[in-house]
C-alpha cells in the first residue's frame, strides 16, 4: 500500500478519495464494534424492538417537533445574531452596550439554567405561557448570542483596505455589504456557522425539562412505558445525527462552492 | 484642470487630543497634467489625496476641482468619487472576484453599464494596460505588480476626469515598481490627469509636470516641476531633496 493512503503531507498529498475511504471504513468498524457490543444485550431483550416498534408514532412526532423547532430556531436566532452583530459595531454607544450585555449574560449563563429561568420566572409575568412559542424563543436568545460573536468576527475578517477602496469606486454602504463583505465573510464563518447551527439542532434536547415533547421529552416516554433503555434511546441518538450531519455537509459543499477559485 | 484649496483644516483626535494635520490657508493649482504631492512622511500629503479623492472630509475648508466645489454630505460624494479614480499602495483588489470582475464591478453596479459594456470596456482598458491574458486570474493569483497595474486599470475603465495615486508602488519591489511607473508614464502622454503622492522622488520629478510640496500640514510652496528640483525655495524642501536625492 503505497505511504500516501496513510499519510497525507505537503509536497506529497494523498489522492482525493483517500480521506472519505478512511471516515467510512472506520465507521464501519465502529458500527460493527457496537453491534458486537450490544448484540448479546438485544438478543437477551427478545421483544424489545417489538415493545418499542408500538410507539413509532411517538418517536415520529418528537422528532417532527424538534424538526419544526430547530427549523424556527434557526431562523430566528440568525435575524437576532445579525442584529446583535450590526448593533455591536454601531457608532452608538448605547446600542453597542446593549448587544454587549445580551451577548456577555447569555453566554454567562448554562442553557438548562436559562431555559428555566425564562420560562419560570420571565415569560409568565410578560404572557408568554405558549410552550412551544416560548421554547423556540429561549432557544433562538441562546443560540443568536453565539451567532452574532461569529457574524461580527466574520464581518471584522475583511481588511478595513477593502472596505475603502469599495468606498473609492462609489459603491453604496449596501452594495459595499453586498458585493465585497458578504461573500468573504460567509465563506469564512461558514464553518463555525454550521458548527453553531448543529449545535442549536442538539441543545433542543433540554426544552424537554419544560415538557416540550419534542424527540428526546418522546424518548424518555417511549422508556418509561416500555423500560427498554437501547431501543429507545438508540433511535434517539441516530434520529439527531439525521439532522446534525446534512447541516456539516451542506456547510462543506457551499464553501467549496464559495471559495474565490471555483 | 484646476484644483483649488481655501482654508482647508483637517484634524485628527488620537486619545481625546486633536491634531491639526492639514491647515492650507490658499492654494491654487493649474496643470495640464501631473500634480505630485511630495514631502517628509507625516506632513499630509496622503491626508490631502484622501480629501481630493472624496474619501475624508476636511473640519472647515472647501475645494474647488475645475471650478466645482466638492460636496459634503455623503450622498454627494459618493457619485464625485466614482467621478475620479483612487488607486491606494497595495491591496486594491477584492480577492473573491476574478481581474475582469474586479474591474467590471463599478463600471455595471456604479456606472450604470450592462453586463456586456463593461466587459467590452474592461477587456479593451485591461488589454491596452498589457493585461489581457491575466483578465481570469484572481488577485491572488498575480503578482504585485500585475495586481497594482489592475487596481489602475479598475480606476481607468470609468473615464475618471482626475486619477490619484496614494504610493502606487510601495508595496512592490524594484522590478514591479518599474513595471507600474512605466504604465503611470505611458498615461501621462495620453494625457490623463493625475494627482501623484510618491516616495520615488526621481520619478516624480520625471513624470510631474508641478510639484506642490508638503511639510508641517502645509503646503510651502507649489511650481512648476522643473523649477522646483533645480532651485527649491523652502528651506524644508531643500532639506528634504539633499536627503532623497543624496543616494
Amino acid at each position: 500500500m503505497p505511504a500516501t493512503l496513510i499519510l497525507d503531507r505537503p509536497g506529497r498529498p494523498s489522492p482525493a478519495w483517500a480521506e472519505g475511504a478512511w471516515t467510512g471504513l472506520l465507521f464501519l468498524l465502529l458500527a460493527f464494534a457496537c453491534t458486537a457490543l450490544l448484540g448479546g444485550s438485544v438478543a437477551l431483550t427478545r421483544g424489545g424492538w417489538e415493545a418499542v416498534w408500538k410507539f413509532r408514532g411517538v418517536f415520529a412526532s418528537g422528532w417532527l417537533l424538534t424538526l419544526v423547532i430547530s427549523t424556527a430556531s434557526l431562523l430566528l436566532s440568525l435575524l437576532i445574531g445579525i442584529a446583535a452583530a450590526l448593533l455591536r459595531r454601531s457608532p452608538l454607544l448605547p446600542l453597542r452596550s446593549a448587544s454587549i450585555l445580551y451577548i456577555e449574560l447569555i453566554r454567562g449563563i448554562p442553557f438548562l439554567v436559562l431555559i428555566l429561568f425564562l420560562y419560570y420566572v420571565v415569560f409568565p409575568r410578560v404572557g408568554l405561557e405558549e410552550r412551544l412559542t416560548a421554547g423556540i424563543v429561549i432557544l433562538s436568545l441562546f443560540s443568536g448570542a453565539y451567532l452574532s460573536e461569529i457574524i461580527r468576527a466574520g464581518v471584522e475578517s475583511i481588511p478595513a483596505l477593502q472596505i475603502e477602496s469599495a468606498r473609492a469606486i462609489g459603491l453604496t454602504p449596501w452594495q459595499t455589504w453586498r458585493f465585497v463583505i458578504l461573500p468573504q465573510a460567509l465563506r469564512r464563518i461558514l464553518p463555525p456557522l454550521a458548527g453553531q447551527l448543529a449545535s442549536l439542532i442538539k441543545d433542543s434536547s433540554l426544552l424537554s425539562i419544560i415538557g416540550i415533547g419534542e424527540f428526546t421529552l418522546a424518548a424518555q416516554q417511549v422508556n418509561s412505558a416500555t423500560y427498554r433503555t437501547l431501543e429507545s434511546y438508540l433511535p434517539l441518538a441516530l434520529g439527531y445525527l439525521v439532522l446534525t450531519l446534512p447541516v456539516s455537509l451542506l456547510s462543506k459543499v457551499l464553501e467549496r462552492r464559495l471559495s474565490p477559485e471555483s | 484642470m484646476k484644483v483649488e484649496l481655501h482654508d482647508l483644516v483637517k484634524d485628527y483626535v488620537s486619545g481625546g487630543i486633536p491634531r491639526r494635520v492639514l491647515d492650507i490657508p490658499a492654494f491654487t493649482s493649474s496643470f495640464p497634467h501631473v500634480l505630485a504631492l511630495l514631502g517628509p512622511s507625516g506632513g499630509g500629503k496622503s491626508t490631502l489625496l484622501r480629501i481630493l479623492a472624496g474619501l475624508e472630509h476636511p473640519d472647515a475648508g472647501r475645494i474647488m476641482i475645475d471650478g466645482t466645489e466638492l460636496p459634503n454630505t455623503e450622498g454627494a460624494l459618493r457619485g464625485y468619487r466614482a467621478s475620479i479614480g483612487v488607486v491606494f499602495q497595495a491591496f486594491n483588489l477584492f480577492p473573491h472576484m476574478s481581474a475582469l470582475r474586479n474591474v467590471t464591478l463599478p463600471l455595471i453596479e456604479v456606472h450604470g453599464m450592462t453586463e456586456e459594456e463593461a466587459r467590452k470596456t474592461a477587456l479593451e482598458v485591461m488589454g491596452r494596460l498589457g493585461l489581457a491574458e491575466h483578465a481570469g486570474k484572481f488577485p491572488g493569483q498575480l503578482s504585485g505588480g500585475q495586481a497594482q497595474r489592475v487596481a489602475i486599470a479598475r480606476a481607468l475603465a470609468p473615464r475618471p476626469r482626475l486619477l490619484l495615486f496614494d504610493e502606487p508602488t510601495s508595496a512592490l519591489d524594484p522590478e514591479m515598481t518599474a513595471e507600474v511607473l512605466a504604465l503611470i508614464d505611458g498615461l501621462r502622454q495620453e494625457g490623463v490627469p493625475m494627482v501623484l503622492v510618491t516616495h520615488q522622488t526621481g520619478f516624480a520629478r520625471r513624470v510631474a509636470d508641478r510639484v506642490a510640496f508638503l511639510a508641517g500640514g502645509t503646503i510651502l510652496e507649489e511650481r512648476e516641476a522643473g523649477d522646483f528640483f533645480a532651485d527649491p525655495r523652502s528651506e524644508e524642501a531643500r532639506r528634504f531633496l539633499a536627503k532623497v536625492l543624496a543616494y
